[in-house]
């Protein structure tokens, strides 16, 4: 079969420099092209300012059939983002081809050119024009849209006064509609509840069996499994694995892509933050101390993070948010620290350890993602996603939740619980063995 | 290729229902009408792109949402909402009435100085309003730029569509002045359609090219007021092109806002006209916007990278 979607060695450039500053002024423009006319003479112009730019994809090929739902995976700057970004047209790629043999449609994010002053019926309009929506295609799926949003009542209703709920169902079920040949999607089931996610997931589903080519990028690899059949891999800018999603997605988990139990940022300019608060470190770490990849199930685990408060006067809280390797979300941990609970904190280094006691957490990889945010008004000052990762063993000596149970275990944790046993001995079994001993 | 292989293994164990797709025994509807050349080809694009012109074509219904959002948007926000558009350039006209014609007393040639100055302001409000927003209208909606495809020249053109409404609602107060003022009409009336088209165009050319520069120098958003401020008073908005002096009108004409706004009163006036500004303006106001959206094309690849 023919390929719907034919990428042919695609290469992305970024200047530093133009991701940095984000635009230029004038006068830097002016004083560099007088500074730099010889410079420019001498290297012939373009390639002089290769060594200040970062390739975010490099020699990427696939192809794509009609009809496949193919899920992109791989860590926070592997090129994900960039590859929809190209495929969708809104950056160009620096070399390379694409071919793509449909219409596409790409949902980078729900609500895209929502207004707040615009009345829902009016976003559906505005927003299916945006997404390449005629005005007849809308006008026959309007109703359509409207009972997926479930906001009929509030359909004259300006969006500014709608719930976070109804906005991003009314912004997916617009986007849900689009009737495109190649969809491309990126992140958009990490919003909403639990309900919310469902409903995308099922339409996502229905998509699929309509026979369009879907293109998913997630974080989520439970959703990975379950919606795609080929995932791809891809680490700093290049394909690592190419194939059926399960086995794809486990060589993601397994290879140490992500799992990595300590990250440090030992220059300020690339550690995640902002003016007020920055990352320092994170690690995994055992009651003794010392760094771990892998933990004893019995054994408490400490996750560390030192972070510098680079301006005073914040009420701050490091927060921690744990995953296990299918990308369930299992809690979520805030400091709660006495000594700094509502009171600014004066500049200077911080370092806060959490226990997650033993006997709680299943066994496998645990991902953290951490943050540090001030609680009231909610301001978050970074939020860096699986930032470490760890493994969690049972050595099976023991005084862990198997008991003497060797099989598969499932569930999302395995807290050690305390059992009861009472006995009422049967009427005649009593006898019986009291017979025997006797 | 190597995808391939290995997914015909296995994909009916993972995925029992999606075989269908995968092994292609009744492809599904959709794609068996596969087209035999790309749809879209994306590439590194060389430097002489066209103008796109069949993908705006495409789009154009966008063009009509997006100045409909605009002018929704901004007669909501605002309690008088549309009264505004027949507000500013009435409130203007009296202003400049009180300390131009009835303080410094210009020379109007015996017209009412009000209904001189009224004419001046219609086209150069919306020339100036349709420059200044569209000219920061790339900026302005960079959270579009950054998310979703479509052709980037309808986001300045919008913005130009958006004021010409604007322009059109303010010919009624023109229509009561002259009434009030019992100004004739002649047959020259007749081109007043055509100066708005030309006037249309140039705010255009102008929005394109401050837009996509505007992208990755924001100087010139700042600098723009101003500049459009200084440029009201070397038009002829205020006074006469009468005013100024003979040997200097060849010079003053090069503006090409001035054979326009003047052109505008000797249309609704039936004075004559100054077919030499008038040939400036409609010169440029042919190639500065061809010239502008080929610039526009050659940056706008840019836009999402540095915006």
């Amino acid at each position: 079969m023919r390929p719907i979607i034919k990428v042919e060695n695609i290469a992305k450039r970024y200047r530093i420099g133009a991701s940095q500053a984000a635009y230029q002024t004038l006068r830097d423009t002016i004083a560099e092209k007088v500074r730099t006319p010889l410079r420019r003479l001498r290297s012939g112009g373009a390639g002089a300012r290769a060594e200040e730019s970062i390739w975010a994809l490099s020699d990427v090929s696939f192809e794509i059939e009609p009809g496949e739902v193919v899920g992109i995976i791989g860590r926070n700057g592997a090129g994900k983002s960039t590859i929809l970004k190209i495929l969708s047209r809104i950056t160009e790629p620096t070399l390379g081809r694409v071919e793509l043999y449909g219409r596409v449609a790409s949902l980078l994010e729900v609500g895209t050119g929502f207004h707040q002053e615009l009345t829902g019926r009016e976003n559906i309009f505005l927003n299916g024009a945006i997404l390449g929506m005629r005005r007849a295609e809308i006008n026959a799926k309007f109703d359509e849209i409207v009972a997926f949003a479930e906001i009929e009542k509030f359909i004259d209703t300006p969006v500014k006064r709608y719930s976070s709920g109804m906005y991003l169902r009314l912004a997916f079920a617009v986007a849900a509609h689009l009737d495109p040949e190649i969809l491309i999607v990126d992140e958009v089931l990490a919003v909403g509840d639990a309900n919310f996610q469902r409903k995308c997931l099922n339409k996502m589903q229905d998509v699929r069996e309509s026979g369009r080519t879907v293109l998913f990028v997630s974080h989520n690899m439970t959703a990975v499994t379950r919606l795609c059949q080929r995932a791809i891999l891809l680490n700093e800018g290049r394909v690592m694995e190419d194939g059926p999603s399960h086995q794809v997605v486990s060589a993601y988990l397994s290879s140490g892509l992500r799992a990595t139990s300590s990250r440090e940022w030992p220059d300020p300019a690339e550690a995640p933050g902002n003016g007020k608060v920055q990352l320092r470190s994170v690690r995994v770490r055992t009651e003794e101390g010392a760094n771990a990849d892998a933990l004893d199930i019995r054994k408490p685990v400490g996750v560390e993070i030192e972070f510098d408060v680079l301006e005073p006067g914040h009420v701050l809280a490091p927060n921690y948010h744990f995953y296990n390797e299918e990308g369930v979300y299992l809690f979520m941990a805030a400091e709660r620290d006495t000594a700094w609970r509502s009171r600014p904190r004066p500049a200077g280094r911080y370092k806060s350890t959490a226990w997650v006691p033993g006997n709680l957490l299943s066994e496998g990889t645990m991902v953290v993602s951490v943050a540090v945010s001030t609680p009231e008004p909610v301001a978050i000052h970074f939020f860096e996603r699986d930032v470490v990762a760890f493994q969690v063993v049972d050595k099976l000596e023991g005084g862990s939740a198997r008991g003497d149970y060797s099989g598969p275990m499932p569930g999302v944790i395995r807290p050690l619980l305390e059992w009861e046993t009472e006995y009422t001995p049967a009427a005649g079994a009593g006898a019986l063995s009291g017979g025997q001993t006797a | 290729m190597r995808g391939l292989s290995t997914r015909e293994e296995t994909s009916a164990l993972i995925e029992p229902q999606a075989t269908n797709a995968a092994h292609g025994s009744p492809p599904p509807l959709s794609t068996q009408f596969l087209p035999e050349k790309p749809v879209v080809i994306i590439e590194p694009s060389r430097k002489g792109a066209g103008l796109g012109l069949r993908d705006l074509w495409a789009y154009r219904e966008l063009l009509f949402f997006l100045a409909w959002r605009d002018l929704k948007v901004r007669y909501k926000q605002t309690v008088l909402g549309v009264l505004w558009v027949l507000l500013q350039p009435l409130l203007m006209t009296i202003i400049f009435t009180v300390f131009i014609g009835f303080l410094v007393q210009v020379p109007t040639q015996g017209r009412p100085y009000a209904l001189l100055v009224y004419i001046g302001l219609l086209p150069w409000t919306f020339f100036s309003s349709a420059v200044l927003q569209s000219g920061t209208s790339i900026v302005s909606n960079a959270h579009l730029i950054t998310k979703v495809y479509f052709p980037r020249l309808i986001i300045p053109a919008a913005a130009v569509t958006a004021r010409l409404v604007d322009f059109a609602i303010s010919f009624i107060i023109l229509a009561g002045l002259m009434i009030y003022f019992r100004a004739g009409l002649t047959a020259q009336i007749a081109l007043v359609p055509a100066l708005i088209l030309l006037v249309a165009l140039l705010a255009l050319g102008f929005g394109m090219l401050v837009s996509a520069l505007n992208v990755k120098y924001r100087d010139i958003g700042v600098m723009l007021p101003v500049v459009l401020q200084l440029w009201m008073f070397v038009s002829p908005v205020v006074y006469p092109l009468t005013l100024v002096p003979e040997k200097w009108r060849v010079v003053y004409s090069l503006n090409p806002v001035v054979g326009i706004i003047s052109g505008f009163r000797s249309a609704i006036l039936g004075d004559a006209f100054e077919w030499h500004a008038l040939a400036v303006s409609a010169a440029v106001a042919i190639i500065l916007p061809i010239y502008s959206a080929y610039l526009f094309r050659r940056v706008e690849r840019g836009f999402a990278d540095i915006i």
